[in-house]
């Protein structure tokens, strides 16, 4: 008796919340762009996490010791020189690569390294972002100046360039590569969050609060929070597929990955060499990066649209 | 059907200027057909003022950019009707017809003169623009310069260009801006909002139309701003002999300058007539209820009359008279069908079924001081 | 005048700005690295010798602060050190290689840039008709397709199955390049009369900068569609149409100057894209610009190189958005005006 008349109180309290976020769904639900995207992104993950199940060769993990005594962990596949530059066929749905090894497999497992970066990049560039935002939207003043000046000054370089030069001060390694794009990736978080606090600020809502006594923290918390939370998934979502172009980019260039991992980026520069006599090498891993990064910014936008307080009826 | 009579009096003229014929408009959209102009039927006598009055929502806006044809086709859509304009039909007309009429005979301010004027772009140069599409300068029209070269076409042009200049400089002095030669080379967000709206005055009567339609002219300003802003439009009236048809949900505003008034309700004019007999002796059972509700400094009363009930949803709209769930005199004709326009009086038009027992109960009788 | 007011104020806006790049620039080239003598002596493989000598040549063991102020002074200078790739100063480096991809950039917006307003403008008044959901479709492919892969695709169809274009470089080999006005391939076979060179040229430039313009073709379309329809939703339009102005003019005079506002804002940022861009375009079509030049600098372990190529981008990236700001001003007199 009691637990279901709690139900109804919360129901009731959070009622046009509730019918909101109903409204919103039905309006996601109806938009066919969006809903392909959401389906491109699970398609992913769920390649990711089943990876193992749908590969027919699987990687070995060995640790690997540098000339500088560093320990580290890299990713091994075995070699088959008879099956070099195999174009499709029913043993390998998209080829071999020049040392045998199948492509479909290594796209599959690509998955994992390339979902594992981005949502890795993404997540500590918020938690970062987030920090360093409230900080400046709370306390105001200096230290608002100050931050807001550092983010400036961090967007004034483009973010691939930025990465690169900080990847190559690291050394080469996909570790590297994360620390450089957080390093590169913060800003805009900083941004939203600081700019929500701003607006919560000048809210008469607040002030009313305020005079009835609220304190200023717990005034800021409530309303910022759930305010923050569109624009903060809009942002996340559309910098997962932003954060991997940018990732396959650097390995492209030849900072990212050691050679051998199966990672996207690497593939197609690998598969450039052989483009012209072996054509799934690079189309494959390039279609699954592409797939990728439209499902993040097909579902990045749909929420957009959706959360849009505009568009509201 | 409703017929109209000429009335005679001393502000009124035989002819109409104005006059709307069961005016349907409806609005499709993903929730339903908002049916939001439902027979509108008014007339509007040249050089008078007409005061629209109702709630808000109640379709006075839309009847309005109905007439100017500036209603959005999706969603909305002018289904059925007839508006006469000095004799002719507005809606049989062709987009270009009506874009030499807008401007130029009907003019239209809005509500918001924050958000009304471009912002990038002068004053003078947006009254400018409104006096070279419909005006002639040095004899020509800026679109039909003879086809000389081009340097002489250019210099024609910027000729034509300050002519017209100094005719909007005169036109901001007209609406009392001190200043006019500033005021034009300033752009809108230099201004105050009283500034702007008589700009936005300037602009469009600029051309001279016969009919200014205003849609809230004043609900955004101050209240020491709206006076004069009503004052200057009363005094443009009377000079140029416009039409004013004055759009507004307040009846305060309407006593003072409105000539003749519509109440609209939902979609419908439900009464119509000269803005004494409206105010002093309502006759229909919704202007009663609003006429009730103001408070009046003459008189003593408990509680204000309000009238039960909501707008009704314009999607699903009451059957019969629109009215009848919130009428406390309604009657199963209301609920079956909906009542048209007649004229009771003369020039007074009631949409009641039930007009006779309305009129006959108890009237709210305001004192007056002498 | 107040507009001269608003320049001075932009200008002296950049001097911060630049100051905290090169900040960020010296904390990653002097800080980050583990041993920063290492990294710039050109990696784990360098001579002992080598990396000691560069370690006194940079002051590696004074204390940060002095070290930034060193770096500063050679900046100022003009001083970017030494191309351990192609053993000269990495300001030559990049002077010689700055016209190609300035050209190829320029080239790009200039395809990008009408195509994208335009086409924004038409899928804004054609709303949800066919032509509007095909142009957004494209449009968020446009953006979603990694540039590398997108160029490769392009080589491959079109320079070697069904060969249109060339397959890489600004002119077809053997073929000199027309005397230097302005490093511009373009251009300079214009000033020399040299018409086959010029359309040489231009045939060499379309592929990539197609590819590099891309996404930012995407962009700006989005961005203009999307501030159109906000404009168009504006009282002002309102009150256009309302003094019997023809539609056409609605638009193009009252809707469009207040619309580009937005747009041009993501052009500016897009700069900065095209910049990165053009490191991984002109590494596949062997175009002989600054972004190769930096990529190979970066397998070579070639730091110095990385670190004036950072550097340079930067500079060149603030300053396009500093003509963007003032463009700003000129679009919309608010601005102008605080």
């Amino acid at each position: 008796m009691i637990k279901s008349k709690k139900l109804e109180e919360f129901t009731k309290k959070h009622e046009s919340k509730i019918k909101d976020i109903k409204h919103m769904l039905y309006l996601f639900r109806r938009s066919l762009l969006s809903m392909m995207g959401l389906i491109l992104v699970l398609f992913v993950l769920l390649v990711a996490v089943f990876a193992p199940l749908l590969a027919s060769q699987h990687p070995s993990f060995v640790e690997v010791t540098s000339e500088r005594g560093t320990k580290r962990i890299e990713e091994r596949w075995s070699i088959n020189f008879d099956e070099k530059l195999l174009p499709p066929n029913s043993n390998h749905l998209f080829g071999t690569d020049d040392y045998g090894r199948d492509i479909f497999s290594m796209v599959v497992y690509g998955a994992r390294t390339s979902l594992k970066i981005c949502l890795l990049v993404v997540i500590v560039s918020t938690i970062i972002g987030v920090v360093l935002g409230s900080i400046a939207g709370y306390f105001g003043g200096k230290i608002d100046e100050i931050i807001m000046r550092v983010t400036d000054i961090f967007l004034s370089i483009p973010g691939l360039i930025l990465a690169l030069a900080v990847a190559s001060a690291l050394g080469r390694s996909i570790e590297h590569v994360m620390e450089a794009l957080i390093f590169v990736w913060w800003p805009p978080y900083a941004r939203i969050i600081r700019g929500q606090i701003l607006s919560v600020r000048e809210n008469q809502y607040v002030e009313a609060a305020r005079s009835i006594g609220a304190s200023s923290w717990r005034v800021l918390f409530k309303h910022v929070v759930p305010n923050s939370f569109s624009p903060l998934l809009v942002q996340i979502t559309l910098d997962l597929g932003a954060v991997l172009l940018v990732a396959a980019g650097l390995s492209f260039i030849g900072v990212g990955a050691t050679p051998g991992t199966a990672e996207w980026g690497l593939m197609i520069s690998t598969g450039r060499m052989h483009m012209f006599h072996a054509w799934w090498y690079v189309t494959f891993p390039g279609l699954a990066i592409f797939i990728t990064v439209l499902g993040f910014n097909l579902l990045g936008d749909g929420i957009r649209d959706v959360t849009d307080p505009r568009l509201r009826r | 059907m409703l017929q109209i009579q000429g009335c005679e009096g001393d502000f009124v003229k035989k002819k109409d200027l104005l006059s709307i014929r069961k005016l349907k408009t409806y609005f499709f959209t993903y929730e339903g057909v908002v049916k939001a102009l439902e027979n509108v039927d008014l007339d509007i006598y040249p050089g008078e003022t007409f005061g629209l009055i109702g709630e808000t929502g109640c379709g006075k806006s839309i009847t309005a950019l109905s007439v100017m044809r500036l209603i959005q086709e999706p969603p909305g859509k002018i289904i059925d009707g007839q508006i006469l304009f000095k004799g002719e039909d507005l809606l049989k007309k062709s987009e270009e017809e009506m874009q030499k009429i807008r401007g130029n005979e009907i003019s239209m301010i809005f509500q918001e003169p924050m958000t009304a004027l471009n912002p990038v772009y002068t004053v003078g140069d947006q009254i400018v623009e409104v006096l070279l599409l419909h005006k002639k300068f040095l004899g020509l029209s800026i679109r039909d310069i003879p086809k000389y070269n081009l340097l002489k076409r250019r210099k024609i042009k910027k000729k034509i260009y300050q002519e017209a200049f100094k005719e909007a400089i005169e036109a901001l002095r007209l609406v009392q801006i001190s200043d006019p030669e500033k005021v034009a080379k300033q752009y809108p967000h230099e201004l105050s909002g009283g500034m702007r709206q008589r700009a936005m005055i300037a602009m469009m009567l600029a051309c001279d139309p016969s009919l200014l339609i205003a849609d809230e002219p004043t609900t955004a300003l101050d209240v020491t701003v709206q006076a004069q802003i009503l004052e200057l439009m009363k005094e443009l009236q009377k000079r140029k002999n416009t039409a004013i048809w004055l759009i507004t949900h307040n009846l305060g505003i309407v006593a003072e300058m409105c000539d003749r008034v519509g109440v609209m309700y939902a979609g419908y004019i439900v009464e119509m007539g000269v803005t004494e007999k409206i105010f002093d002796n309502p006759d229909h059972p919704y202007t009663r209820g609003l006429m009730g509700a103001i408070p009046k400094i003459t008189e003593e009363k408990e509680q204000l009359e309000i009238i039960p009930g909501t707008v009704p949803n314009l999607i699903y709209p009451p059957p019969g008279c629109r009215f009848h769930p919130r009428c406390k005199y309604a009657i199963d004709k209301c609920k079956q069908s909906p009542p048209p326009l007649v004229e009771v009086e003369k020039d007074h038009f009631v949409a009641c079924h039930r007009y006779e027992e309305v009129k006959h109960s108890v009237v709210v009788k305001r004192e007056r001081k002498a | 005048m107040k507009t001269w007011e608003y320049i001075v104020r932009r200008l002296l806006l950049l001097i911060p700005v630049l100051l905290g790049v090169t900040i960020i620039t010296f904390v990653v080239s002097h800080v980050i690295p583990a041993d920063p003598a290492m990294a710039f002596a050109g990696g784990p493989k360098a001579q002992p010798e080598t990396i000691e000598r560069i370690r006194s040549e940079l002051h590696l063991d004074e204390p940060v602060i002095v070290q930034y102020f060193y770096y500063l002074n050679d900046l100022v200078h003009l001083n970017l050190g030494k191309s351990y790739l192609e053993n000269r100063p990495v300001t030559d480096c990049i002077a010689q290689y700055f016209p190609a991809t300035f050209e190829l950039t320029i080239f790009a917006m200039l395809i990008t840039v009408p195509v994208g307003i335009i086409g924004g403008i038409i899928s804004a008044i054609k709303r949800d008709k066919p032509i509007d959901h095909i142009t957004r479709f494209i449009a968020i492919v446009g953006y979603s397709l990694p540039i590398f892969w997108l160029a490769l695709i392009l080589q491959y169809l079109f320079a070697y199955q069904i060969p249109i274009f060339p397959l890489e470089g600004r002119l077809p080999i053997g073929i000199s390049s027309p005397p230097s006005f302005t490093g511009l391939y373009v251009i300079d076979s214009l000033l020399s009369g040299d018409f086959v060179k010029f359309g040489q040229s231009i045939y060499h430039l379309i592929m990539p900068a197609f590819t590099l313009g891309f996404a930012t073709l995407a962009l700006i379309l989005r961005m203009t569609r999307s501030s159109m329809l906000e404009t168009l939703g504006m009282d002002y339009i309102r009150t256009a149409r309302a003094k019997g102005l023809p539609e056409k003019e609605v638009i193009y005079k009252h809707a469009l100057r207040n619309a580009l506002v937005p747009t041009v804002t993501v052009i500016g940022l897009q700069f900065g894209a095209l910049l990165a861009g053009a490191v991984l375009t002109e590494t596949i079509f062997n175009w002989p610009g600054m972004g190769r030049f930096a990529a190979s600098a970066v397998l070579a372990l070639d730091f110095n190189s990385v670190m004036g190529f950072t550097i340079i981008v930067a500079i060149i990236y603030v300053t396009a958005n500093l003509v963007v700001d003032l463009l700003y001003g000129i679009l919309d007199p608010r601005v102008r005006l605080e």
